[in-house]
């Protein structure tokens, strides 16, 4: 026998209140891996952005288109080394439940952009080969059994009409949490069919600065240069530019929050509670422990270890239970992806542990406190 | 030998021993400048009305409770002096306990409540195994080591009480009314026990007890009176 | 015979502390159940009230949003003459409109949000009656003048009566602040439409959406055939209110599908800590139930006087997490509707059917915490029961 089997027989003397408080922590935990895998979700994207890219919008919004020719004006830019360019299509598969995002790109140079985006080499070539072609993201390629041959159909919704794509490439991200939702086709296509203003006008451009440091120098210089033009340019580096799309979305992080401190503030209640209870219940025998020669300290490590064992076993599998169901969830609201990282899951059970240790340190003083005369009398 | 007037030099001594309880506004001295000598070997009993203070007397003699005056050495120790954790430790080296309760943990086998006390000490896995199983045996119940304690009698978990008592060799035995919730037969056994314990092992033991049959079985009975000692029966030196 | 009520709330009150534990992860439960689906249903609620049943928005067929849209007004004037519009001294009652998404700084993070610029035309106030203003006065047609909706005034930096603002190339005075009664309106700027155009280098005459006030809404029909039989016009007909509804479908959604599971997984939660709470509160109490069954109490007697403890405490729970939530009832808050992709603000939406819910919901934690424990305490036997004290 060790302290590992006293704790153990500890645990199994009220099997359903160990699985309970073990469930509590469990469902704490479970709530807190989805909590995490939302949060991921919204606000991953501003953690990912490349620190090297810039992020070119028209001034009075996103939606108003620049021109065309601003892309060679912004290569001579000093500082900026590359240029790419892409206008939204906004159009619909099928059905406006079954969103995705859909860029017309410069074939040319938008690949080099992201080089966190993987294309088989002979896909590619295959994609620039073919003025209808289109490249998946393997996420929304996934959601809808899109191949590479298959022919793809667009409502569209901006520039009107039905248009076909054939695909030629899906690419992959190479960190978890990389958007591989997109569908890019090419320009040419675009401006060929839809006509009109678009021709000539691109939605936004993307800029790679030399230098991450000198960023937002770069970008104060090409907004400088288009000043007092028709077509005023905003500048900013590309964490900025996802972060105030989260940050349209109003202060979600203050309600995941909230929700999570208000899930750990009752787990804390409860499980102490209950950890007080089997301590009151065990008063006598922990009188005895005394008695043989327990100290205030074994016997507080004894009840302290009891609930993490608790919480490590509950917790463990209530985050276990989240990152199993997180991939569903990224299914069920199309366009937001959820994912539950090591590290995260790690934290999630320390966090367990922490609010354990917490909740169980009133009930393991009183047991280390507790007077032996006093406690042998109550037997 | 057993001495009550604070001279001896034996292996216990209580010096002014006060025990002053507080009820309320109500002040209760339980015991009164209490002196007491005991020799390694010795089979001492205690007796007493009910309140009369044996129990407040033996808590304090196991170091479970602290005097509110006086000194109490064992092995020229003075325990009123240790700290809580010291004297855990002190307990766990030099004292075994029996209850009239029993008292085992009810989730454990009787091999793990005699193993118990065990954990607290630096030996080896085997060496304990070997040790349980001696005090088992010793005790009689060699057959029941897997057995939980609602699976035995009242005079079988008492025994396993005493294995546990015994498995650290401690330097004296406390026993709190050990036969109190026992039937004849069983509280016979569990004395013949305790007697055995002190013949053939020479085992220090102080039995608190308020049944003649158990005090009789003791050489030396002490009469706890008012929170004062006084000689009942036996040889108390002077 | 049943167990008199006042020994359940004896009971109740004697273990306070277990119980206060769980009457608070039940108000908490509550409060996030409630509170999530009134973020929601304010959400819907502001929206499908921008839309009168009364009026009809026409797009270009196939653009899902307003702002995709595409009308010339040769195709306006077409629309306008179509049967069931209502009309007055002026004519008919119809506002072609023209949008652009501006990004304007936020006064409480001082970062962008793009708001709706809406060029309007002066029929807009015969169109959408419940749009009033509540300070200064409409813009002039002609002048380069905004209004701002009550949310965006108070939203956005620079939007104070009397100050300036600038959207393309052109300097807007700010004349107006109007009250669009909660609707998505209040967070919109509205100004001319042919200003609008002419200030975004877009060609004169074309707008995004036509809205006409119907002469009632049994109109709509005929209305809709009309422009949809015309083999001059490509355009589709929506209700105002079916518009404004579908748009806050997929924002409601995300957040009824995140609130509820949320408050499932805490539901769940509460219950363990309702079973962990009934079962202590019943083995502390074996002596009681032995003695109350020994007085003759029956088995049925003692389930109901258990289970009633349980929904006492699951009920003062339930209260006491609507009484938290309460407060946020009206409270306004915004986020990106990215169907419009425009910043919209909303107020939370306690409705009492909410509060019901969020209440019978609580009921629900105590019965499912309390019926096991009620269950076993019934079901003891009463001699066994007496023999352990």
């Amino acid at each position: 026998m060790t302290f590992g089997t006293l704790i153990w027989a500890n645990l199994r003397r009220r099997k359903l209140r160990t699985l309970l408080t073990m469930a509590s922590f469990g469902s704490a935990l479970f709530l807190y891996g989805i909590l995490r895998a939302l949060h991921g979700a919204l606000y991953g994207g501003v953690e990912l952005a490349s620190a090297s890219r810039l992020v070119v919008i028209n001034r009075v919004s996103l939606t108003q288109p620049l021109p065309q020719a601003y892309g060679e004006k912004i290569r001579r830019v000093p500082g900026v080394v590359a240029v790419t360019s892409a206008n939204w299509f906004g159009g619909v598969y099928q059905d406006e439940r079954n969103f995705f995002p859909q860029f017309a790109i410069e074939a040319e140079t938008y690949r080099d952009m992201y080089p966190e985006f993987v294309i088989p080499d002979e896909q590619w070539q295959a994609f620039l080969r073919d003025r209808q072609g289109c490249v998946i993201g393997e996420a929304t390629a996934r959601r809808f059994g899109f191949q590479v041959g298959d022919r793809v159909v667009l409502r569209g919704t901006i520039f009107p009409g039905t248009w076909e794509f054939n695909v030629r490439a899906i690419y992959r991200g190479t960190r978890d949490l990389d958007d591989t939702t997109q569908f890019w086709f090419h320009r040419e296509y675009l401006e060929e069919r839809a006509g009109g203003w678009v021709r000539g006008m691109v939605g936004w451009y993307v800029v790679r600065v030399a230098d991450p440091d000198r960023a937002l120098e770069v970008a104060r210089a090409i907004d400088a240069r288009f000043a007092n033009s028709p077509w005023e340019t905003k500048t900013e580096p590309e964490q900025a530019f996802t972060a105030s799309f989260v940050k349209q979305m109003g202060n979600v992080q203050f309600l995941i929050l909230t929700v999570g401190a208000v899930v750990f503030a009752t787990l804390l209640l409860v499980t102490g509670n209950t950890m007080a209870m089997a301590v009151r219940e065990r008063t006598g025998e922990l009188g005895v422990l005394k008695t043989l020669g327990f100290t205030d300290t074994n016997l507080l490590l004894l009840v302290e270890a009891e609930i993490l064992v608790q919480a490590l076993i509950g917790g463990g599998l209530g985050v276990l239970a989240a990152g199993a169901v997180v991939p569903g969830l990224s299914r069920a609201i199309p366009g937001m992806i959820f994912h539950l990282s090591l590290p995260e899951v790690v934290s999630g059970v320390l966090l367990a542990l922490g609010v354990g240790g917490v909740a169980g340190l009133l009930p393991a003083l009183s047991a280390a406190r507790l007077s032996v005369a006093a406690a042998l009398r109550r037997v | 030998m057993v001495r009550l007037d604070g001279q001896g030099q034996g292996l216990i001594q209580v010096r002014g021993l006060d025990k002053v309880y507080r009820r309320g506004s109500e002040v209760i001295h339980v015991l009164q400048g209490l002196n007491l000598d005991v020799d390694a070997g010795e089979f001492v009993a205690f007796m007493g009305p009910s309140g009369s203070g044996k129990t407040t007397l033996l808590n304090l003699l196991g170091g479970l409770d602290r005097p509110s005056a006086g000194r109490i050495i064992v092995d020229g120790v003075d325990i009123t002096r240790l700290s809580n954790s010291e004297l855990a430790r002190w307990r766990a080296r030099h004292v075994g306990f029996v209850f009239q309760t029993f008292n085992l943990i009810p989730v454990l086998t009787a091999f793990q409540n005699v193993e118990l006390p065990l954990l607290l000490t630096r030996l080896s896995r085997a060496e304990r195994r070997q040790r349980v199983e001696a005090a088992l045996r010793l005790v009689g119940l060699a057959d029941r080591m897997k057995h939980y304690p609602r699976e035995l009698s009242g005079g079988q978990e008492q025994r396993v009480a005493i294995a546990r008592a015994i498995v650290t060799d401690p330097t004296f035995l406390l026993c709190d009314e050990p036969t109190g919730d026992l039937d004849r037969r069983s509280a016979e056994e569990i004395l013949d026990l305790l007697v055995a314990l002190h013949r053939e092992f020479g085992k220090t033991i102080l039995l608190v007890t308020h049944d003649m049959r158990a005090a009789e079985r003791a050489p030396v009975v002490l009469h706890l009176d008012k929170g004062v000692l006084v000689e009942a029966r036996g040889g108390v030196g002077v | 015979m049943g167990i008199p009520v006042l020994y359940t709330i004896r009971s109740a009150q004697v273990r306070w502390v277990p119980n206060l534990v769980a009457v608070v992860s039940i108000a908490g439960t509550v409060a996030v159940f409630v509170s999530m689906l009134a973020l929601a249903s304010g959400f819907r609620a502001t929206l499908v009230a921008s839309g009168s049943a009364q009026n009809a928005l026409v797009r270009r067929a196939g653009s899902t949003a307003e702002v995709e849209s595409v009308l010339t007004i040769e195709e306006v004037r077409t629309i306008q003459d179509a049967p069931g519009i209502a009309r007055d001294d002026q004519g008919p009652q119809v506002s072609p409109e023209a949008l652009v998404i501006v990004a304007r700084p936020l006064r409480q993070t001082g970062t962008d949000a793009n708001v709706q610029l809406r060029g309007v035309s002066p029929r807009v106030w015969a169109v959408r009656p419940n749009v009033r203003i509540v300070a200064g006065r409409a813009f002039t047609p002609g002048l380069p003048e905004v209004i701002v909706g009550k949310h965006a005034a108070r939203a956005y930096q620079g939007t104070e009566l009397g100050s300036t603002l600038r959207f393309g190339g052109t300097a807007w005075k700010v004349v107006g602040i109007f009250d669009a009664g909660g609707t998505a309106f209040d967070s919109e700027i509205w100004c001319d439409a042919v200003l609008l155009n002419q200030a975004f280098q877009r060609p004169a005459q074309i707008f995004q959406s036509v809205t006409v006030r119907l002469v009632s809404p049994d109109a709509f029909s005929s209305f809709k055939d009309a422009l949809t039989a015309d083999p001059r016009l490509r355009v589709q007909v929506d209700r105002e209110i079916d518009y404004y509804r579908k748009n806050s479908q997929a924002v409601t959604r995300m957040i009824e599908i995140l609130g509820t599971l949320v408050a499932f997984i805490m539901g769940i939660g509460a219950v363990f800590a309702g079973l962990n709470t009934m079962y202590s509160a019943l083995s502390a109490r074996v002596r009681e139930v032995a003695v109350l069954r020994a007085l003759g109490f029956g088995a049925l007697s003692v389930l109901g006087a258990f289970l009633l403890e349980a929904l006492l405490i699951a009920a003062i729970g339930g209260l006491a997490g609507l009484f938290l939530v309460l407060p946020l009832n009206g409270w306004t808050t915004s986020t990106i509707n990215w169907q419009t992709f425009s910043h919209l603000s909303f107020a939370f939406r306690v409705t009492p059917r909410l509060a019901f819910e969020g209440f019978f919901f609580a009921l629900g934690i105590g019965f499912l915490g309390g019926l096991p424990p009620a269950w076993r305490a019934a079901r003891w036997p009463v001699a066994r029961a007496l023999r352990e004290l």
